[in-house]
């Protein structure tokens, strides 16, 4: 054991650029010239995740690799999920550097003097990018991490920045706040939670990595009642992040509330990193108490993806509706969660990666229509977008057809790779509740394809600004993914099933 | 030469030229549209004169690994079955841009994404009759409805964006039933010895009964939906109203088929045993479908409304025909699919010129344009006289077949879906009598009759059901060996006569 007790820096290194980048960052916050700083920034973030992602591909290969005295396992499909996180990031990143979306200054309340000021001025929370880095690192980390103690350190990390940066909204602040108080003290219930079922876990065990774990689930000698309870709230803890029902109550709020490139992120980003560190405590530790959990993930998962679809006929908001949406989709992951075999793990991965690129180009378009009083996310005003800007609204419907996953999209073949590897796994009654539930999302898919096209146009003085190059290129990259991993989706797929076993 | 892969992607190409058009050209969408149509249409003829019909199993293969790790292949292939079905398809297309040369231009978008939106049709309608592989098939059985869905939203009349999203809705649902059956299947040829979709190797299966029975269902709810069987048609009527005349015409005709198409395909080839089991429960529903869709037919006040119900009717015909399970039931009702697809377009077409002329689709206000437009209202007269199956136009030799195929096995079904016919000619003559025939309604004096470029759509279509209905024989050839190796895979054999057998 003594030869893994080194940090092994290069398994490492890309956790730990993005954590430098998140430094200087913090840094020119200190010393550069507000007026720089924005473009500077957002320099520095796109850098680092480019550098991060390199150093990431330069360990690719790895077949097992513990790192920082075994507390970190970098194996295939932890790296597979931080490259997604990274690519994600990236345009993400692109989004959030657009102009306008973030407050001028965070601290002064909303309709004062000071905040007119601030506007005047200028000035903008440009700290949304370091942020954005440290949330990264956090998100990284979530699904490498191999004991309860990472575990917990990282889900504080991608979270406390998400805190802050749902509440950074420049208009309707006082919104965009509140969504972020509801995030923080729901979060903090959660983590609440998780904890308290670390230590279940450890009083079951006697210790805090999960092979330790999953060694004493094995031995089947230790106290099955601590493992129950320590089992249901880590799961808690972690399926909140994710949004699943009966978790998912701040998800429609936070969504609706946070500063749109951002819930954009926190939506694709976070669902990678939860179910990541999701799959791979319930693969490597619980693999083989399956009948302790199984059925109530079972009916989790049923329940997730008919409220979530269920739930989303009834807005009229479109980041609400697409919260939903993100509900009804953590629904169909839970699948390849409860799938409990090679090919739902590997399935889960390439959904989630097909998952992220559609999100952020959605939440990247959602950013592009506005009046003057900023983004319109009624969905009764998006009437007539389809004649005013039709490339716009074909890459928009080109992303709800992927979510409602429609054939020749990212989405069809995620969708058709997790509900096999759930039926080969027995759960044929997951599959058939998730097809019907597709079925009732596509409803409200394609309720806003109707909006766009086929309703009257209103006289509201609705506009597409026109992207700025950067949220250009990410909505249209986003877009080109989502098409080429649903026509031509091998590569991927082969790259995935050489990685998806996880190393315990 | 790859000859369906090349068919395939003309469309595709003349699509992506249409819209690569600047938008001061946009007039030659078009023509590209309709070059491009009839190329394809002559690239069709090419394959069927090259098909020989004497040779077993799938023509024109082509294979290519697609996604390998869940074993999917692009594979295409076609029997007599879909090389007729393609035909039409092919045959239909140029036809309908030409009947419809102004159709575009009432639309909430210009005529090039129109344009484009009939050619990836296209397209698509070529693929899903052409692929062997389950998946590859299911993709465009999918995909086919986003562009129809636009065509009937954006295109259409009255309450087009409600009638599209029923009908996108319908069609999704049962499409969603059909995937969860194609992983089934799918999961159950990987514990038998590797996982594929190859239509071949799945129909030599061995499923457990009850198993097969959801896994048919799964298949037969999707394609009761396409091919519209009652109780499952309600989105029919309302998607013919509103969509163009054109549109309809691809939709009834061609996409509708792929219902019929894949019950002979999919669900009789994959599903023999569960095939059997349902067959009396099928039947019952075609007989339904023929006789309401008859009487709902007389009762129409709108001429589309009329053709969408005649439709039903014809659709149980041709689904009683399929599951008969005798030869002269499939050859019948494969036959019924060509003939029902130009009788429909005839029907529509027509229908929708005079329409237009009389801005209203309202069966009571044709009025006596037999003595206005007699060249449209007698096109009309023998496209209906088509559809009511008049010996000597195309519809009578099918229909007839599909009554003679049913009749050895099931007689009591054959007896009462003979009722349709008589039905047939009410729910037709009856409006050509009041209508066309009647006292001139105001307003129809100065209507114009049939221009040059209508006389040029219709001609074509007025030939092949003629032409069909005296000598059927060159189809039927292609047809019977495909269908006879249908029933023969799945274990069927025609019952012998019992009278005259002694």
């Amino acid at each position: 054991m003594t030869d893994s007790l080194i940090l092994q820096y290069s398994f490492l290194a890309p956790i730990m650029i993005v954590l430098g980048g998140a430094v200087i960052g913090v840094l020119v916050e200190a010393f550069v010239a507000a007026k720089r700083r924005a473009t500077i920034q957002l320099l520095i973030a796109l850098f680092t995740i480019f550098v991060s992602f390199i150093s990431l591909l330069r360990i690719r290969n790895l077949t097992s690799a513990k790192a920082a005295f075994n507390s970190v396992m970098i194996d295939g499909p932890a790296i597979f999920m931080q490259g997604t996180i990274l690519l994600i990031a990236f345009f993400a990143v692109m989004i959030i550097g657009d102009v306008d979306h973030f407050t001028a200054q965070a601290s002064a309340v909303p309709g004062s003097e000071e905040e007119k000021s601030a506007v005047q001025t200028g000035r903008q929370q440009t700290e949304v990018f370091p942020l954005t880095l440290f949330a990264v690192a956090g998100m990284m980390l979530f699904p490498a991490a191999s004991d309860l103690i990472t575990l917990f350190v990282a889900l504080e990390v991608l979270s406390l920045p998400l805190y802050l940066m749902a509440g950074l909204s420049r208009r309707r602040r006082l919104f965009s706040q509140e969504a972020a108080l509801k995030y923080f003290l729901l979060g903090a219930y959660s983590s609440a939670f998780f904890l308290f079922g670390a230590a279940f876990l450890y009083g079951f065990s006697y210790s805090v990595t999960l092979a330790g774990i999953h060694a004493a689930v094995i031995g089947g000698t230790a106290n099955n009642v601590f493992l129950l309870i320590g089992l249901l709230f880590v799961s808690i803890g972690l399926l909140f992040k994710v949004g699943a029902v009966p978790f998912h109550a701040w998800t429609p709020d936070v969504y609706q509330g946070a500063p749109t490139p951002i819930t954009g992120f926190m939506a694709a980003a976070t669902k990678v990193a939860a179910f990541g560190a999701l799959l791979r405590i319930f693969y490597v530790t619980f693999g083989d108490a399956v009948w302790n959990w199984r059925p109530i993930l079972t009916v989790i998962a049923i329940l997730t993806m008919l409220v979530g679809s269920i739930v989303a006929i009834t807005q009229r908001d479109i980041k609400r509706m697409l919260a939903y949406s993100s509900i009804a989709h953590a629904g169909f992951l839970l699948t390849g969660v409860i799938a409990l075999n090679r090919a739902g793990l590997a399935a889960t991965l390439y959904y989630l990666l097909a998952y992220g690129f559609i999100t952020i180009g959605a939440f990247g378009v959602i950013t592009l229509v506005r009046d003057s009083s900023g983004e319109i996310t009624d969905l009764n005003r998006w009437a007539g977008l389809g004649r005013r800007s039709p490339k716009i609204a074909a890459l928009f419907s080109f992303f709800l057809l992927a979510f409602a996953g429609i054939p020749l999209t990212s989405g069809f073949i995620g969708k058709f790779a997790i509900f096999t590897a759930a039926y080969e796994s027995g759960n044929i009654g997951v599959v058939v509740v998730g097809v019907l539930s597709s079925a009732i999302a596509a409803f409200f898919y394609i309720r806003v394809i109707v909006m766009m096209y086929f309703a009257e146009d209103n006289k509201d003085s609705l506009t597409v600004v026109i992207p700025s190059p950067l949220t250009s290129i990410a909505i249209w990259v986003s877009g080109a993914v989502t098409l080429v991993l649903g026509v031509y989706p091998t590569p991927v797929l082969n790259f995935i099933n050489t990685l998806a076993i996880f190393i315990r | 030469m790859k000859y369906l892969t090349s068919l395939m992607l003309l469309p595709l190409l003349g699509a992506i030229l249409i819209s690569t058009l600047p938008k001061n050209k946009s007039n030659y969408a078009k023509w590209v549209a309709l070059l491009t149509s009839i190329v394809v249409a002559l690239l069709g003829l090419l394959i069927a004169l090259r098909f020989e019909i004497d040779r077993p199993g799938f023509q024109f293969v082509e294979n290519y690994s697609w996604i390998p790790s869940f074993g999917i292949n692009y594979s295409l292939g076609i029997d007599g079955i879909a090389l007729v079905l393609i035909l039409m398809s092919v045959i239909l297309v140029p036809i309908v841009i030409v009947a419809g040369w102004h159709e575009s231009e009432g639309g909430r978008w210009g005529s090039k994404s129109f344009y484009v939106l009939i050619l990836i049709l296209e397209t698509m309608m070529i693929g899903v009759f052409a692929a062997t592989d389950v998946f590859l098939f299911y993709v465009f059985f999918e995909a086919m409805l986003i562009p129809v869905y636009f065509l009937i939203g954006g295109y259409g009349v009255g309450e087009r964006a409600a009638a599209a999203v029923k009908f996108l809705l319908y069609s999704l649902f049962g499409g969603l039933l059909m995937l969860a059956a194609i992983i089934g299947i799918y999961v159950i040829s990987g514990n038998q010895g590797g996982h594929t979709f190859d239509i071949e190797k799945l129909s030599q299966l061995t499923i457990d009964s009850t198993t097969q029975n959801f896994l048919f269902l799964g298949f037969f709810i999707a394609f009761a939906i396409k091919a519209p069987l009652w109780p499952l048609h309600t989105w029919l009527p309302d998607a013919a109203k509103s969509a163009t005349p054109g549109t309809s015409v691809l939709l009834l005709g061609v996409l509708d088929k792929v219902g019929t198409f894949g019950m002979i395909r999919y669900c009789i080839k994959l599903f023999p045993e569960s095939s059997k089991t349902f067959t009396p429960v099928i039947i019952a529903l075609a007989l339904i479908s023929i006789l309401y869709g008859a009487f709902l037919a007389i009762g129409q006040k709108d001429i589309k409304g009329l053709i969408a119900f005649t439709s039903i009717s014809h659709f149980g015909f041709i689904t009683m025909g399929i599951f008969a399970m005798t030869t002269q039931g499939h050859s019948g009702a494969t036959l019924y699919m060509v003939n029902h697809g130009f009788s429909t377009a005839a029907l529509f077409l027509v229908a929708g010129w005079i329409s237009a002329r009389r801005g209203s689709s309202t069966i009571a206000d044709f009025g006596g344009l037999q003595r206005v437009t007699p060249v449209l209202a007698w096109t009309f007269f023998i496209a209906g006289l088509s559809s009511l199956a008049l010996p000597g136009l195309s519809s009578f030799v099918s229909e007839f077949l599909v009554l003679v195929g049913t009749y050895t096995r099931y007689p009591v079904a054959a007896v009462i879906g003979t009722l349709g016919i008589v039905l047939a000619a009410l729910y037709i003559l009856i409006p050509v009598q009041k209508a066309l025939h009647g006292p001139i309604t105001p307003g129809n004096e100065n209507l114009p009759d049939i221009t040059r470029r209508e006389r040029i759509a219709i001609a074509p279509v007025i030939a092949v059901i003629i032409f069909l209905g005296f000598y059927p024989k060159p189809l039927l050839d292609v047809i019977n060996p495909a269908s006879i190796a249908t029933l023969t895979a799945a274990g069927f054999s025609d019952p012998v006569p019992a009278a005259g057998g002694k």
